[in-house]
């Protein structure tokens, strides 16, 4: 094969006039795509840690409400996700808040939409892992918990959850990687984040394989310092006595 | 408020199906290539040849770290350079379909090989110690004794990888290639019917999915007594 390599490409001035370089136009990307990532965790384990103790309490409606939103968002893929939050539902609500929300700019409809559905869908998978985790404790602890006095949600809050947390790390640690990686689907709704700049750098520098190997190579890296943190975190959190413990 | 027209969808029924056909033709491809690579390489990955293991999880890594979206993207600038140069392939083959099945397959094999991998190494070491103790060669005793019992325990497993990987397919929406999902997008746009069709999409895959994971469970209790 005789492709020219060149990665000084990256440094030259973007042909657009914008006074930035193709560099800049990466790194745009790489911001959007861990703003975005990081925004919808915060929405994923408040949504997954809400309805996974919803689904294991005693009352049947709540605990089926919390049943209703896995099975939901779980068996619709991903992209046609975005699709509804982003083109469907702006049409479904009151006209007025249509409106208002199709009048913001482009940027800001495309994030919060992205930030939303991204966070929704991975609170789907962190329900699962809450609910797994306080399943997993010793029944002993609940009784115990009740018996010393504690209400139902003194009980969660000072025994079940602290332990359960403890216990999904590594779950966890997994889907904080994959909202990493599903964020590149919101590339299909117009956000400019990194994988959607591959193409466009690749578009306008005519230099495909180092775009998409920057870019490729970034989202392994992000990898790596997920990996690296959760490690981190699970170091720091194990209890002396549990198994790995001190 | 919105007024829906549901008028537009009995019309492009076809149309839809021959997306689905798609849509499906990806799936199966893919879970059985990808079963059938999946345990090559997490038979490679157990292997006590170190540069095998070490290949089978760089592949599993690499693989694992990067989006989707940029494998089927990586795919699709690849392959065209590749079918010229190793197979001769007549000119209306769609070159999407053909690196979209691959870019699947090999995507997915990754992680089929995880759950393989995973199989494998619940079997007891003792029936390994049997085998070779009856005078089992190494890949006798894998065809014989460990992996008809591995994939046994596995089926669940495999059978939801592949719900989660037809719910993945649709992500061929950023190749162009007409799926089930984009046809019915492309139709949408068309007819400015976009927030019909979408829903009707997203109630396709919703019903398929909770059936095809209903049945899964089912399944799953029968064969766990």
């Amino acid at each position: 094969m005789s492709y020219q390599w060149n990665w000084d490409i990256l440094l030259s001035a973007v042909s657009t006039g914008e006074p930035t370089t193709y560099l800049g136009w990466f790194i745009d990307g790489l911001t959007a795509t861990v703003t975005l990532s990081l925004a919808a965790w915060i929405i994923a384990l408040i949504a997954g840690s809400l309805f996974g103790i919803l689904r294991t309490l005693p009352n049947k409606w709540l605990s089926s409400l919390g049943a209703v939103y896995v099975a939901v968002f779980r068996n619709i893929p991903l992209i046609v996700q975005f699709f509804i939050w982003y083109f469907v539902l702006p049409e479904l609500v009151s006209p007025s808040l249509g409106d208002w929300f199709k009048g913001l700019p482009p940027l800001i409809q495309f994030f919060s939409s992205a930030v939303v559905c991204l966070g929704l869908f991975t609170g789907a998978r962190v329900c699962e892992q809450v609910r797994t985790g306080i399943l997993a404790l010793p029944p002993g602890q609940k009784n115990a918990a009740l018996a010393l006095g504690f209400t139902l949600p003194q009980t969660y809050r000072y025994v079940l959850l602290p332990n359960a947390y403890r216990i999904i790390v590594p779950p966890l640690t997994s889907e904080f990687l994959n909202i990493f990686k599903n964020s590149a689907v919101a590339s299909t709704i117009g956000l400019l984040e990194l994988s959607a700049q591959a193409r466009q750098l690749s578009d306008y520098t005519a230099h495909t394989y180092e775009s998409f190997i920057i870019v490729t190579a970034s989202y392994a890296l992000i990898n790596l310092a997920v990996m690296l943190f959760m490690r981190w975190v699970e170091r720091t959190s194990r209890l002396p006595g549990q198994i790995g413990g001190k | 408020m919105y007024q829906f027209n549901w008028s537009g969808i009995s019309s492009s029924l076809p149309t839809l199906a021959q997306g689905m056909l798609i849509t499906v033709q990806i799936t199966v491809a893919a879970v059985i290539v990808g079963i059938i690579w999946g345990t090559m390489l997490a038979l490679l990955r157990l292997s006590p040849i170190k540069p095998l293991a070490w290949f089978a999880k760089c592949y599993v890594t690499i693989f694992r770290s990067i989006p989707l979206v940029m494998v089927l993207l990586w795919f699709f600038l690849l392959v065209p350079q590749l079918l010229k140069s190793l197979l001769d392939l007549p000119p209306d083959v769609d070159i999407r379909f053909v690196s979209a099945i691959i870019a699947f397959s090999l995507f997915e094999a990754a992680y089929y090989s995880e759950i393989i991998r995973a199989g494998i190494q619940s079997v007891p070491r003792g029936q390994v110690y049997a085998a070779n103790a009856l005078g089992m060669t190494y890949m006798q005793s894998m065809r014989l004794v460990v992996l008809p019992q591995a994939f046994r325990a596995m089926v669940p497993l495999l059978l939801t990888q592949g719900i989660v990987l037809f719910q993945d397919t649709a992500l061929v929406y950023v190749i162009g290639l007409a799926d089930f999902f984009r046809t019915a997008t492309n139709i949408g746009e068309r007819d400015g019917q976009l927030v019909e069709m979408v829903l009707f999409a997203g109630a396709c895959y919703f019903v398929i999915c909770l059936f095809a994971s209903n049945l899964v469970r089912r399944f799953q209790k029968r064969y766990s007594r």
